[in-house]
């Protein structure tokens, strides 16, 4: 049981986040929750490729005066960079949504996708 | 340790099914930051400060005022 | 449940059983095989050369404040990576940074004199006496995270983030307050053009777009690393500058 905990906690964990933001995107009907499932999705997704990159007993990638050579074991840390510029692309998507929903409230004076005229499901 | 790495999971796991599931628009977009926050302390545990940082200010800072900045602009309270 | 909410939960299942099984392939011959959790092997990839800094010449071992002139020379190896090795991608997450303002700028754009529908309560009397003597402190600290960038954890992104979170609290505060955007376009506009103006100098005396002309010092010191310090000053004043002209469009219509 802690053997399966410790190989498959995080991947299983982060791949779950990512499938339960999907199904917020594909089944909820308000303009703002559609929005929550992406952010989740977003998450997931980043924690899943930090996990990618873990090294048991690592230390962080960072010179300090206690850990002063790199003669040890670093964790691996291009994930992290590329995690990095995610995060903030995430968030830029995001407002760009949100300034949407609001001029669509303004010219339809609803947020349900079934009742604006041209999002049928 | 690995049971402490469990336990947060299956918080976030629980907090992002209640962010789909709350009636009430407000109730979701705070359990939407509360996910933010357990993703914060898992990069702080796999060894990562940068992104945990980056993480903390931007996914649990910003993120939770402008969905509440577009809640009060449209007043959709109640929702599906 | 409605018909759709149950098709939805199969598809969405389905596709789990296809990610997960991209976990479960037994090593064959030239096939790429995910690590197990925990057990990365740095030897096999692309970070053995990030960590030792030796992409071009052959170094072996790097020692905190005492190797000199080193190919990348920031304490910090995420900032390397980000600001140096690959510093043609932070580019494009700019652009795409500076896109999604100008987007949501013209999307909200509305030449109706409509008067403001405050959106916000008025705030509390902490929140009105504490703002004063916290708000030069937040900036100081947003810029302090920004310009240690290459020596602690921390960087161009979160000085930003900081500076913005520190213009939402003086909105919160006060419901009447105006913000002078032209003075926030005009820094946004200068840390842009800085950081292609360095780029191009690079081009010009080294060759390369956005190589590293300066010489790098000691590992560890405040001036160290080459441009790595400049690149993250340019690129902390345009995301704080741009992330609050988007929470400032967003309230103020």
């Amino acid at each position: 049981m802690i053997s399966f905990l410790e190989e498959w906690s995080f991947f299983g964990g982060s791949i779950l986040l990512i499938l339960i933001g999907l199904y917020g995107v594909i089944t909820k009907r308000n303009l703002i929750k559609i929005l929550i499932g992406l952010s989740l999705m977003d998450t997931g997704v980043n924690v899943l490729l930090v996990s990618l990159g873990y090294v048991e007993n690592g230390n962080a990638p960072i010179l300090t005066s206690i850990i002063k050579n790199n003669s040890g074991a670093f964790v691996d840390p291009i994930p992290q960079a590329l995690v990095l510029t995610a995060i903030v692309i995430g968030v830029a998507i995001l407002a760009l949504g949100l300034a949407v929903t609001i001029k669509i409230y303004e010219k339809y004076g609803t947020l349900d996708i079934s009742k604006i005229r041209g999002l049928k499901w | 340790m690995t049971l402490l790495y469990s336990v947060l999971i299956l918080i976030m796991l629980i907090s992002g099914i209640a962010a789909l599931v709350f009636d009430k628009l407000l109730n979701s977009i705070i359990a939407a930051g509360f996910v933010s926050l357990m993703a914060s302390a898992l990069f702080y545990f796999l060894k990562a400060p940068d992104v945990a940082m980056t993480e903390a200010a931007i996914g649990a800072g910003l993120t939770t005022a402008i969905f509440v900045i577009t809640l009060r602009k449209t007043e959709g309270s109640e929702s599906e | 449940m409605r018909f759709r909410n149950i098709l939805a939960l199969v598809l969405v299942v389905i596709l789990g059983f296809f990610i997960l099984q991209a976990f479960n392939i037994s090593p064959e011959e030239g096939q790429l095989v995910i690590d197990e959790f925990g057990e990365a092997e740095i030897e096999n990839r692309t970070a053995k050369l990030y960590i030792n800094k030796s992409v071009n010449s052959s170094n072996q071992k790097v020692v905190y404040a005492e190797s000199k002139n080193l190919e990348s020379g920031s304490a910090n190896m995420v900032t390397s990576v980000i600001a140096n090795y690959r510093s043609l991608d932070t580019l494009g997450e700019v652009t795409v940074l500076f896109l999604a303002a100008t987007g949501l700028g013209a999307v909200l754009y509305s030449n109706k004199k409509k008067e403001r529908n405050f959106i916000v309560d008025e705030g509390s009397l902490i929140l009105k006496t504490g703002i004063k003597i916290l708000f030069p402190l937040l900036i100081l600290a947003g810029a302090y995270i920004f310009i240690h960038g290459h020596l602690t954890p921390g960087g161009g992104f979160q000085g930003g983030a900081v500076i913005a979170t520190a213009f939402l609290l003086k909105f919160l505060a006060d419901r009447e307050y105006e913000l002078a955007e032209h003075k926030l376009k005009i820094v946004e506009v200068i840390a842009g053009i800085s950081f292609v103006g360095l780029g191009l100098y690079g081009l010009y005396t080294d060759g390369s777009f956005l190589s590293n002309f300066l010489e790098t010092g000691t590992i560890g010191t405040l001036f160290s690393a080459g441009i790595i310090p400049l690149i993250y000053v340019s690129i902390g004043l345009k995301v704080g500058a741009e992330l609050t002209s988007i929470i400032s469009n967003l309230i103020e219509a």
